[in-house]
Formats: C-alpha cells, structure tokens, sequence
C-alpha cells in the first residue's frame, strides 16, 4: 500500500465528502467553504482542478454525480437547508485550440427542507433519473426529473416522514426488488427505537412504503450503503453505528433478515472497538468495505470464499495536526446545537474572521412571505421550531 | 491455524488534522482509496456546522493504492502473456482426453514459468537502469526477488502435482529443480576459469564450486572441474583417477528407463559400498578435499553439516541427503525428510512465508500453499493462476474440498481486480471473468458498465463485448451514456447514431426536434447521409419518423418529382406527425409547387391543405399559442408569418380554381 499522489485541494476549509464519477475519472469534492469543486485525470494519472465553484451559504455535507446516460449531472446537498442539482455546460471558445471552458450551471435547487439536508443520493440507473434526500428534521424527499432533457424541472414524487433525525440514506441498486431505500437516523437516544427504516415504493399506490425498522440498530447511525449487486440471493447493507454492522436481507421478503436455518445470515458485526463509525465506502465489486471511525482509523473489511469478514489493512493519520482553529463568533452562538444559520454577508467571503450569527429566535415570516426568486429573508431565518414545523413546504417545485 | 494468523497490516498516511477530523476515504475504480481528513457530521453534531474552520494548508486529498505488482511496465507484459496462456489453457482442457491431458498441462505449466522467467529478467534490466530513480529501482528489485521465488514455488509444485512421475521417484525432477534455481556454483566456476590462464588456480572458490556441483548431484561438471587440476597430471597416488572413477559410476534412477527399482537399488548399494571402502583403505587420506567429496559420495551425515554453509538452505540439503542416503524416495515420504533438514536450518526461529509454502508443498496440503501464499505474498498473480492450473489438473477437487472451484473463482476474482485499477487492462479483466463460472458474470455487468468510454472506437469494442455475451442492459446503458456525450459536444449525428442503437424513444424525438429546430434555423439539414439511410429504424419514434419522411420529400422534390413529392407532403401533413411549430414550415414548402406550370395538387388534394391550414389559424388562436409561444417570436417573425399565410392562401386558391377547371376538362 502507498500514496501515489496527494492532491492539494483548493478548499479553504475542511473537506466533507469526496464522490468519483461512474468511471473513477472524475471527483468532485465538498468542503465547509460553502463550494464544490470538480477535479479531472489526465493520462498521466494527474488530478487537475476543472471546476469550483460556490454552491451553497453553508457547509456542504455531500456531493454526489448522476449515472453518465444524465449527463454530467452533480447534486449536493448543504446545512442551508438546500439541495441543488448542477449541470456540467462545456463551451468551446477557440474551436482549433481545444480550449475549453467548463461550467456548472445549477438546474435545480430543491428547497423543500426546513432543516439542514444530510444526504442526497440518485436512484440507480434503471429507475430514471431520481433523486433522494434526507433532512435531520426526518423528511426523506424523492424528486424525479419527468424531462431527461430538461434538468430546470424536477417534481417531488413523495414525501416520506420518518419520525427521526435523518443523516443518511441509500438506494438498493438490486433491479429484482422494487425501488427500495434505506434510512439512518443519527438521534443519540438508544430508547428512541431502530435507528435504520427501509422504505418500498408501491408502484400500485403511488407512494412509499415503509417495509422494515431495524430495531436491533439503537445507536446512533451515521452512514448506511447497499453494497453492489452481484447477483446474490440477498442485498447486503452496511450500517455505520457503534463499529459497522453488516445486514443482509432476503431478496424475496426484504422485511426478512436472514432466516432460522441460515446461520449465514445473522448480522455481522465488524469491529471498531466500540468507536462510532462515521462513513463507510463499499468498492465497486461491493467486496471490499472501507469504513471511518472515530479512533482517526479506516479499516478495509473482505469477506473471504467461505464469507468471513476480515479485516485486511488498518489506515491511520501519523497523528500530525495542523493548526486549525474555531473562529469563535463574537456574539455568543445559538444554544441549539446545529441550528444557527449565517446571515447573507457570509456569502461574499465566507473567510470573513467575524461571521455574525443570528439569533434563534429572528423573525421566521420574513421569508415565508417572499417569492420564490427573492430567497434571501432564508438566511436570516432559523425555521427548526417546531412551532414552524406545519408550515408547509416548498414553492419552487410543483408537487404532483 | 494458529501459525497464519497475522496481524492486521498497518498503513499511515501522513494527512494534517487527520487528529482533530479523522480520515475519511472513499473508493475509485479497482483498489484505489481517497483518503482526507474532514467529518462534516461529527462537526455538525457538535454543534459547529457552519464555524469556519482556518486551515494552516489546504487540505490534502491523497490517492491510494496497493497491489500495483502486476501495473509496472515488465510485469504488464507477464499480465498479457500469462492472460494468453490462460484462455489457451481453459479452451484446451475442455476438449482433450484423460491421456493427452498431463503432457499438456506440463506444457502449460512451463509457459506460464517461461512467461515468469522473462518477466525477472526484465525487472533485473529495470532495477539496474540508471535512468529510472532509485525507489523505482529498488521496488524492481524487491519485485524481482519475489518472483524468483513464485518460481521456485512454482517448479516445485510442477514437480509434485502437475508432472506426478509413475511411482512417485521424483529424486531426479528435485535435482534439476535445485540446479536451475542455485546457480551459484556456475558463477563460481567460470569466475576460476576465467581468472585462470594456463594454469588453473586453485582457491577456496574453485573447491566451493567442485563442493557446491557434488552436493547438488551435477557429478559430470564436478568431474570437469576436478580435471583442470593441476595435480590432476602428476596424479602420483591415482587419487583423483579413482575419485573421477567413482563419481563417473554413480548410478542414475530415470524415471523412464528399463531398469527396475530393485536392479537400480541394487546397483546403488554397490557402488555406495565401494565409495565406502575406499575411505576404508585410507586412499585419500592425503588429499583431504578428495576425502570430504567420497565422504559425501558415500553419504555420510557428519560432512554435509560441515558444509552446510555451501549447501544452502534446508530444502537444498534435503534433496542432497535424499541423493546420497535415500535415492529412490517417494514424493509421499517427502515431509518426513523436509522436517529434519529444516529443524537443522531454522530450529526454534520463526519459518519464513517461502519455507512454509514449500513445506506445505511437500506436505501435498494445496489448500495450505495458497493460504499461506495469498495471505503473505502480496501478490494475486500466483496464487490465482496456480489455482487454475491446479483445478484442470484435477487437484483441488482431490483435496475433498466442496469449495475447490470456489476457491479457484474467489482467487481468479481477486486477480481480475488488481488489475482494474489499470485502465489498459480491461480487455484482460473481462477474460478472466468470463471463465468464472458463478460469480463472473456478476463482476462482469457492475466492472463492464464503468471501463471509461474516451473514444467512439474503444465504445464499439466494449458494445461488441456486451453483445457477444448478450449483455442487453449494458448495451443499452453504453450507447445512452455516448449518445448523452455526443449531444453536450453537439455532435448531432452521432448521437442519433447511438440513439438509435439504444433504441431510446424518447432520446430519438429529442434529437429529431434538435433536427427540425436546426432545419428551421439554417434552412437545410446536417448528417444527411445519416437521416437518408435511416431506414426501418426510423420507427423509434415519431418525430424521427416525420424527420426521415420530411427528408424524402426535400429529396423528392430534388429530384423533380413532383406529384410524389406533393403526396408525400400532403400525406405528413395529415398524419400529425410534425411538431405543430414546424406545420408552417410544411405548408411553405407547398408553395413552390402550386406555382408550377403543370398542377401537381388535384382539387380534392388543395382542399385538404386548406383545411391543414385552417387548423393552423386554429391552433394560433389557442391559449397554448398564445400564452407560450406567442410570447417568445419577435415582431418581425410574426410580420413574416402572416405573409406567408397569405401568399399560401393566394396561391392554394389559384390552385384550386385551376384545378378544378382541369378537371372538369379532362371529364
């Protein structure tokens, strides 16, 4: 194992997510710096920086690219309370020069959620082009572009309310089921009940269903993905909670977790020593799982031919650190843990060293009164209340 | 087994803030991880979601990647031949008989060490170039010395499962086996030879060299190098006449000569009997080297550990003390033997990965070897091939294992991908897939949807892969993909070209409309080749369909055919096919031909283009007009339609009055 090359990102603060495009030739990177950027291989296996650009007015938590048959089509997701679909625009400027110009156009930006959105992920291929996103206010949305051809459109084709602090989500990528999504929930009460719901969609009744609750999953879970299709029986899902644990689920009855007879199909619990899991990556054969803990480890997991779990290779961090700091604000920040948004300004130059902060209690009219193209009254609003809750949602995007 | 249990390997990445923020990672194509340092849900949970954090540096993003081996310059053409030999293997076993099955696969066998041979030989030249810097060097090298010891492996587990000699008398394979690998003696030899002019010196080298070729059974040379001896000439006590003479009679054991076991082992007590008492009778008493070479002869154990720092290592000197005391060994008795010489050589210390491996060879124990051999040797090549061989050989089912094919597959599997990270390889990866029966096909559909499409021939290549093994849906995906290319590089026509392979309906009347829209801009078609050979596959959709009809008119109407053409008009025009924006457009192109000298619309024929135009003025007045397309046109486009409403009015009339008259004339 070794470094082939580091690359410096451009980002002015931490990187959040890293997503490679279907082919592992492109990357795209989000960071706290309110920006996205996309990176391109050349042949000589360099990564240049092709694109960045500023995508939200907060932290970008994750950044994810749609099946090439799209386009090159990104979607990301921020704790301003948005997700945005963006559309890659190349320009040829001098036709004999192969000079190109390479922008993002943004499509889309879904401002259903009144919280900060955790997750946004695309359907597999065969479902067309969906997207799902999950906030931490417990609304999982699936969006659908209804015109291939046209990105500005995307309507919501349902709205799933799962009653939990949502942080992450995953498509099942297996054609046999139906459309199949499963949910975690990073809500620290283990009395709370199962931290992971899987949702159906019921063609016949047009809507979501939920089809299972993990209830043997109480801890707070921070990442989940299905692992590829290889033409098992059953789906595999990784859940990153307290270590990872490692579900499988009949092909036929998904709401069956293994059966009596089988001792194969017990979950799997692979161990971090107890330290909470953060983010998980299967490999593209699904053979290989890369997980993040808490312990600043990354364990690769391999089950072997007779389906063993192993861990084949410890990364660690040489423990050096950087001097990073906390610009502390100069007003006293918001008491509720995570829910103080930035005002406007920050927009311009979020590096700004005194970042002002809202109050929580601000004014949550100013912006439910406004257009939908006059969204700035957003920023100044903290609408996590539950006393904001009923409002209902969303302007921009016709609902069906 | 308690003695592989190993501990997980560790890898540090030096990464700033990976203390504060963890490391995060993420997986590219084949085994490749991004690593950073950042968790965005830990600082949001915190508390300090939008706190912006200053860094010092930017933050760093760092590629990894491991099991590179089979991705450097000389060990991709191993990768290449080795893949030739391998398809060759799993077509020809399938087609031949129980008879001519072993001599081929010892075939086999030696091409993929020929293939291995070569490849050391390149990494030797690679780890001496001065033109490449030193890590580069020094990775050749350490690659080069693990080869060399696949190879080792390798020829052994030849030896002892592929070649599988009648009778098991397997002594003479293990002499040629430790001949080739422990040169040693060679190089000593010619160093003396060729230091020597008339006269040869005889140094410490020369008599290391005569000790190293008895001990490894090469009499012949020994016999040549003891005759360049200058006291050889004036042999005054016939000792080294009678040395060359004993070791000239040495009995040899071939596998496939006449001689039973029992005339050769009575040949071989003789002659070692009279090895014996001429040490007896004192005859070399003055020439101490000769004395310690009949010592040997006579397989005496006391010598061979005075010598053991030329025999080797333990594996060598089993196969000199099975020569000298138990020449007619069997391949069965072999680990009984392994076991005491690698007491005498590794006693109490840790067995290294190489002496485990061959001692599990020795052993038979299959399943052993690769365990041992995917678990320390880093190196998928081996144990992957090895296996394959190993199960058209027949051996691992012997082993009783239900999961003998498995294993082969698991391993075949985790050679496939190493080799994805290297974009060059595809077309081998997908051959190995194909010959894994259970899982194969799997791997195959995620791996083949995600090989890079860089250009329109590396495309057809991989569409050509799909549909050789009825891979409709990836098929389908990889034309959509390149057709979506296409229309972002606005390359029109080829884009239909992949639409049309994909048979994407939806995709065809987008491009279609790109087509008209493109026409009603420009006022002719581009890729007319294209749009004029579409034949049935026109019938993807609609639009297209209009698109190819609309085209055979512009070609009817070219070519003078008028009444055709004007049918063909008319019959487009009636079918609905057309975008309702385009419908003007049609009835212009009506105009040129009510304005020729003969009438090529009938009376019947005219009025139905009124009634077409009609349900255009209809369809202006619409709220849909009006609201959204009205609001788009210019004044002057307006201005301009409405003339050409008119004149089509004007001259539909004319024509009809004409029309009519003819008609009435002709009746």
């Amino acid at each position: 194992m070794y470094v082939a090359r580091s690359i410096s990102a451009d980002h002015k603060d931490l990187i959040h997510d890293v997503a490679f495009d279907f082919y592992g030739r492109r990357m795209a990177t989000c960071s706290s710096d309110h920006s996205v950027q996309v990176w391109d291989i050349n042949d000589k296996g360099e990564w240049h920086c092709t694109a960045s650009w500023k995508t939200h007015s907060g932290s970008v938590w994750r950044v994810t690219w749609a099946h090439p048959e799209f386009g090159q089509v990104l979607a990301s997701c921020s704790y301003d309370r948005m997700a945005a679909i963006w559309e890659e625009v190349v320009s040829y400027m001098v036709p004999n020069n192969h000079l190109m110009i390479i922008l993002q156009t943004k499509r889309a930006t879904l401002v259903d959620s009144r919280t900060s959105v955790t997750d946004v992920k695309f359907s597999p291929r065969f479902l067309g082009l969906k997207l799902a996103t999950c906030s931490a206010d417990g609304n999982v949305r699936i969006y659908e572009a209804p015109d291939l051809t046209d990105l500005t459109t995307w309507e919501i084709q349902d709205q799933i309310m799962t009653k939990m602090s949502c942080s992450c989500l995953s498509w099942n990528p297996s054609r046999l089921n139906p459309a199949t999504i499963a949910v975690g929930s990073d809500d620290a009460n283990p009395s709370a009940g199962g931290k992971v719901q899987i949702y159906e969609h019921k063609v016949n009744e047009r809507k979501w269903v939920r089809s299972n609750m993990l209830m043997s999953i109480t801890e707070a879970v921070h990442d989940i993905a299905y692992a590829p299709n290889l033409g098992r029986s059953y789906d595999v899902l990784a859940i990153a909670t307290k270590d990872v644990v490692i579900m499988r689920f009949d092909k036929k009855d998904p709401s069956m977790i293994g059966s009596a007879t089988s001792t194969r199909n017990t979950p799997v619990q692979l161990d971090h020593q107890g330290a909470q899991v953060w983010q998980i990556s299967w490999n593209i054969t699904g053979t290989i799982l890369a997980a993040s803990s808490d312990d600043g480890v990354v364990r690769l997991w391999k089950a072997n031919y007779l389906d063993k779990w192993k861990c084949i290779q410890v990364l660690k961090g040489d423990g050096s650190s950087v001097s990073t700091m906390l610009v502390q604000p100069k007003d006293p920040p918001a008491t509720n843990k995570g829910s103080s948004l930035p005002e406007t300004s920050v927009d311009a130059g979020f590096m700004s060293s005194s970042p002002k902060f809202s109050s929580f209690f601000s004014s949550t009219s100013a912006w439910l009164g406004s257009s939908p193209l006059s969204r700035q009254g957003r920023h100044n609003s903290v609408p996590v209340t539950p006393a904001t809750s009923h409002v209902t949602s969303g302007f921009h995007i016709p609902l069906k | 087994m308690a003695a592989h249990r190993r501990e997980v390997p560790e890898f540090s990445v030096s990464c700033p803030g990976s203390s504060e923020w963890y490391l995060s990672s993420r997986w590219g194509q084949g085994l490749k991880l991004s690593v950073f340092a950042g968790n965005g849900k830990r600082r949001y949970l915190d508390g300090h979601a939008d706190t912006p954090v200053v860094l010092a540096d930017h933050p760093a993003i760092h590629d990894i990647r491991w099991q590179t081996d089979m991705h450097h310059a000389a060990t991709r053409k191993l990768a290449a031949q080795s893949h030739e030999i391998f398809t060759s293997l799993q077509k020809h076993t399938s087609d031949s008989t129980e008879g001519t099955r072993k001599p081929q696969l010892v075939k086999f066998s030696r091409r993929y060490r020929v293939a291995m041979m070569e490849c050391i030989e390149d990494l030797r030249k690679a780890a001496s170039d001065s033109l490449v810097d030193e890590a580069t060097q020094e990775e050749c090298d350490s690659m080069c010395q693990l080869f060399q010891q696949l190879e080792l492996i390798w020829n052994l587990c030849e030896i002892l499962f592929i070649e599988t000699l009648p009778g098991g008398v397997v002594l003479q394979h293990l002499l040629d086996w430790v001949k080739l690998h422990f040169t040693e003696a060679d190089s000593l030899a010619a160093k003396v030879i060729e230091a020597s002019d008339d006269e040869i010196q005889v140094n410490e080298e020369y008599w290391s060299a005569v000790y190293i070729y008895v001990l490894q059974g090469r009499l012949p040379e020994a016999r040549h190098l003891l005759s360049l001896h200058p006291d050889k000439q004036k042999d005054v006590h016939g000792a080294y006449g009678k040395i060359d003479e004993l070791m000239r009679r040495m009995p040899v054991f071939g596998a496939f000569s006449r001689q039973t076991l029992a005339e050769f082992d009575l040949k071989w007590r003789n002659w070692q009997e009279l090895c014996q008492q001429l040490l007896k009778e004192g005859v070399f008493v003055s020439y101490q080297r000769l004395e310690n070479i009949c010592r040997i002869l006579a397989g005496q154990q006391d010598v061979l550990e005075q010598f053991q720092h030329l025999v080797g290592d333990w594996y060598q000197l089993m196969v000199t003390k099975l020569l000298y005391t138990n020449p007619m060994v069997k391949t069965m008795d072999l680990q009984y033997h392994a076991k005491s010489c690698m007491d005498v050589f590794r006693g109490s210390s840790r067995l290294l990965a190489l002496d485990q491996i061959l001692f599990a060879a020795l052993e038979f124990d299959i399943t052993q070897i690769i365990k041992i051999s995917s678990a320390t040797l880093s190196n998928w090549w081996f144990v992957a091939h090895m296996a394959d061989l190993l199960h058209h050989a027949g051996q691992l089912e012997s082993q009783q294992l239900d999961y003998g094919a498995t294993m082969r597959e698991f391993l075949l599997l985790e050679y496939a991908s190493t080799l994805m990270a290297e974009e060059s390889m595809w077309q081998i990866v997908i051959e190995y897939l194909d010959h894994c029966p259970v899982f194969g096909r799997h791997h195959l559909e995620l791996f083949v949807e995600k090989i890079p499409l860089k250009s329109e021939r590396k495309a057809y290549k991989l569409l050509k892969v799909c549909e050789e093994r009825n891979m409709d849906d990836q098929a389908q995906s990889l034309c959509k993909v390149m057709g979506m290319k296409a229309l972002q590089e606005e390359r029109l026509g080829t884009a239909l070209t992949w639409c049309l392979k994909s048979q994407d309906a939806s995709f065809a009347s987008f491009l279609a409309e790109k087509f008209l829209t493109e026409y009603s801009l420009k006022g002719n078609f581009s890729n007319l080749d294209l749009i004029d050979n579409l034949g049935s596959s026109m019938l993807v959709s609609d639009r297209l369909t209009f698109l190819a009809k609309y085209r055979d008119f512009h070609r009817l109407y070219e070519q003078g055919e008028f009444s055709e053409a004007a049918s063909l008009l008319l019959s487009l025009l009636e079918a609905n096919l057309a975008p309702k924006q385009f419908l003007l457009i049609l009835l212009t192109d009506a105009l040129p031909l009510l304005e020729l000298d003969t009438i090529v619309f009938s009376s019947k024929q005219t009025s139905q283009l009124l009634m077409c135009k009609e349900a255009l003025l209809k369809w202006y007045k619409s709220e849909e007009y009006t609201r959204e397309i009205l609001p788009k046109k210019s004044k002057g486009h307006i201005e301009l339609e409405k003339e050409k409403l008119e004149l089509l009015q004007l001259g539909l009339s004319r024509n009809l009055s004409r029309a009519l008259l003819e008609e009435s004339v002709r009746n």
